[in-house]
């Protein structure tokens, strides 16, 4: 029993980690109908920046968090403008080809500037020991980053369902020609979600670190499985990614407990089954 | 016309002993210099720049010339490819660096018909050496440097250990061999893990360790960013309070990672062949050379004085040939040759053709500079290779 709860804890750390990140991707993909193979690479920036903030400045954990998502979202900016708003619309192959094509940039560029070795983000004392919660130590790390994933859930839900912005940005996605013609402002919706989507990839990449930690490979490293999570939730789902990153947190986490030997077996075993009862994922929409 | 043909002829001979008589001599050098791995390749070219920077860019009045090729990730065929042109187009006449087992093992079928020797900076499988003559060694082996911590676990009191190792050939290496060495001085491994090596969240494996009952874990990693993951699960789910040991080979804690370890890698313990702390002499003159090269303290890591030793091999086979282009009697030359490298005193086995040197266990001390370091404490003298010695 004690096994199966300190699993189970893991497994939900390890998801909410997952969803901070993934999240933003999701929304680029499902709202705005861009394949964005990038976004690990902005989330590799923010952990660059954070670590530099913190480690070589001796700023505060909260402070170099804020920086990354500032930074990040001012460097995503002119990108925004001078490449992605050319390929909203066009064909997935040209997104990819560009997307990923900016995702090798960004590698060279930041081992050109920070160098090729590992980048650690130190953490504030009270974040960095360990937590006697009954059955098991944990990391108090583990528990802010549930904490951070709850919170980022729940805020997005509110933005999208329940804000003006929100409709805007519904109305804007179905229908843009529409949307346009009754004054809604479809530039800066796309721009603001994409502005918005940046910055959570930022917030993820930084608590994130310490599972996926931050290196000039980072973007290609777990690309596949940020895609793997919007695939499997559904793209622009919040309760799709919620439920993909927490189920396959589980799997991975299980599996790995159970059976190291059997590698990432059971998380594509479990992917694969999941694509073909819901081909488009948990909660996708249809197109 | 057969007179211009006699002529052309006669130009492409002049040609061909001109620069025969230039008398620079090529040496080829393959790595990963750029890509994930890049930081080793800079530490080949540290190495190979020191070396040359300390020793002398001729030896007996030839000049030599270094090319390198960029083999960004292990790839067998393109390892193959490399090395054929170097010898074939560069008309090189040895062969040094190698990061990864399967490049050298591409590379070893062509030495003969190439008549040109191998010198391994670093890929670190025991079967190398059996697939040609021509091979030399000046790196370790997984097994050379895991074997004395079956010693030491047992001389600290652990009976009962854990292993857990990354699931490709040099985890599964380092696996037998701790268990041949444990098991011989009298422990049991209680259970073995195989973890995928892609894994970036160690928790789990941590749980299965506490769940075993081990007093210690052995652990191997590639170096990099899975040892950072390793570590940092150890120490948060308490297994280091909980007293359960930690031992494995240098790999985990190799310098270049140890600012990202931090404070959490201070007391591990680990065994290697080569730590950049080493007090010698020689070493203070290759650390000083080998940084300036490199670009950063921080940034030299093990591969480098593979790469030194490397080259010491090859000028000392340019120096038996004088020249000439003779890869079994550069090779026979090189049998048996001791010399003090920045790691202590070593020597090529006359039989394997592989380094014999000492093994060193290091405990990861924080200095009063806070920047921690690995801290040789005992060492092993004239280490073989377990792995060879048992084919």
């Amino acid at each position: 029993m004690q096994t199966v709860l300190s699993i189970a804890i893991d497994a939900f750390a390890y998801g909410m980690a997952l969803f901070i990140i993934c999240i933003g991707l999701s929304l680029t993909m499902g709202l705005m109908r861009v394949v964005n193979l990038a976004h690990g690479a902005f989330a590799m920036i923010a952990g660059y920046i954070a670590s530099y903030a913190a480690r070589d400045l001796g700023l505060g954990y909260a402070v170099a968090i804020f920086l990354a998502i500032i930074g990040t979202v001012v460097i995503s900016i002119p990108l925004e403008r001078l490449l992605y708003r050319r390929i909203y619309g066009r064909p997935e192959l040209t997104q990819v080809l560009m997307t990923i094509g900016i995702t090798f940039c960004i590698i060279g560029i930041t081992n050109y500037f920070f160098g090729p070795t590992l980048k650690t983000i130190p953490l504030p004392g009270s974040l960095s020991q360990p937590v006697d919660v009954g059955f098991k130590t944990i990391a108090a790390h583990r528990l802010f980053v549930m904490a951070c994933g709850i919170v980022v859930a729940g805020g997005l839900w509110y933005l999208i369902e329940k804000t003006d912005f929100g409709i805007k940005l519904r109305a804007t996605v179905d229908n843009a020609a529409m949307a346009d013609a009754l004054g809604v402002r479809t530039q800066v919706v796309y721009a603001v979600s994409f502005a918005i989507a940046i910055g959570l990839a930022a917030l993820g990449g930084v608590v994130g670190a310490e599972f996926l930690p931050i290196e000039p490979y980072y973007a290609l490293r777990y690309m596949v499985t940020f895609l793997v999570v919007v695939s499997v939730g559904g793209a622009g789902s919040i309760p799709g990614a919620v439920a993909a990153c927490l189920l396959l947190g589980a799997v991975d986490t299980t599996g790995r407990y159970l059976m190291p030997e059997f590698g990432n077996f059971f998380f594509y075993a479990a992917v694969i089954a999941i694509v073909c009862v819901f081909p488009r994922g948990f909660f996708g929409r249809a197109q | 016309m057969k007179v211009s043909n006699a002529i052309l002829g006669a130009a492409i001979g002049a040609l061909l002993a001109g620069s025969a008589m230039a008398d620079t001599i090529k040496v080829g050098i393959i790595g990963p210099f750029s890509g994930p791995f890049a930081l080793q390749g800079k530490n080949f070219q540290a190495g190979v720049e020191a070396y040359m920077a300390l020793n002398g860019k001729s030896v007996k009045g030839h000049d030599i010339e270094v090319i390198y090729r960029d083999l960004p990730a292990a790839n067998p065929a393109q390892s193959r490819a490399l090395a054929q042109e170097l010898v074939v187009k560069e008309k090189v006449q040895y062969l040094g660096g190698v990061y990864f087992t399967p490049d050298a093992m591409a590379i070893t079928p062509l030495l003969k018909q190439a008549n040109t020797p191998l010198v391994i900076f670093n890929a670190a499988t025991s079967a190398i050496m059996t697939q040609s003559p021509l091979v030399v060694r000046t790196s370790f082996t997984t097994a050379q440097t895991t074997s004395p911590l079956g010693k030491i676990a047992t001389e600290r009191g652990v009976k009962k250990v854990i292993s857990a190792v990354s699931d490709y050939g040099p985890g599964v290496d380092a696996e037998a061999a701790f268990k041949k060495a444990f098991e011989a001085a009298g422990g049991q491994v209680v259970e073995a893990i195989r973890m995928p090596l892609n894994t970036t969240d160690f928790s789990p494996i941590m749980q299965r360790v506490r769940d075993s009952g081990a007093e210690a874990v052995f652990a191997f990693l590639p170096s990099g960013p899975t040892t950072l993951g390793f570590v940092k699960a150890y120490n948060e789910t308490g297994l280091k309070q909980a007293g359960i040991k930690f031992f494995a080979p240098g790999d985990l804690t190799q310098e270049s990672d140890l600012p990202a370890l931090g404070d959490g890698a201070v007391g591990l313990l680990t065994t290697f062949h080569y730590a950049v702390s080493h007090d010698s002499p020689e070493n203070k003159k290759f650390v000083e050379a080998a940084t300036k090269a490199v670009g950063g303290a921080d940034q030299l890591s093990f591969p480098s004085v593979g790469a030194y030793d490397g080259m010491h091999v090859i000028y000392k086979m340019i120096e038996a040939t004088d020249g000439k282009q003779d890869a079994q009697k550069a090779v026979d030359a090189v049998k048996g040759l001791a010399w003090t490298s920045p790691r202590g005193p070593v020597s090529i086995d006359a039989e394997t053709r592989h380094i014999t040197e000492n093994i060193y266990l290091r405990e990861v001390v924080k200095g009063p500079d806070g920047k921690t370091t690995n801290k040789e404490i005992q060492t092993f003298p004239n280490q073989k290779d377990p792995g060879l010695a048992t084919q």
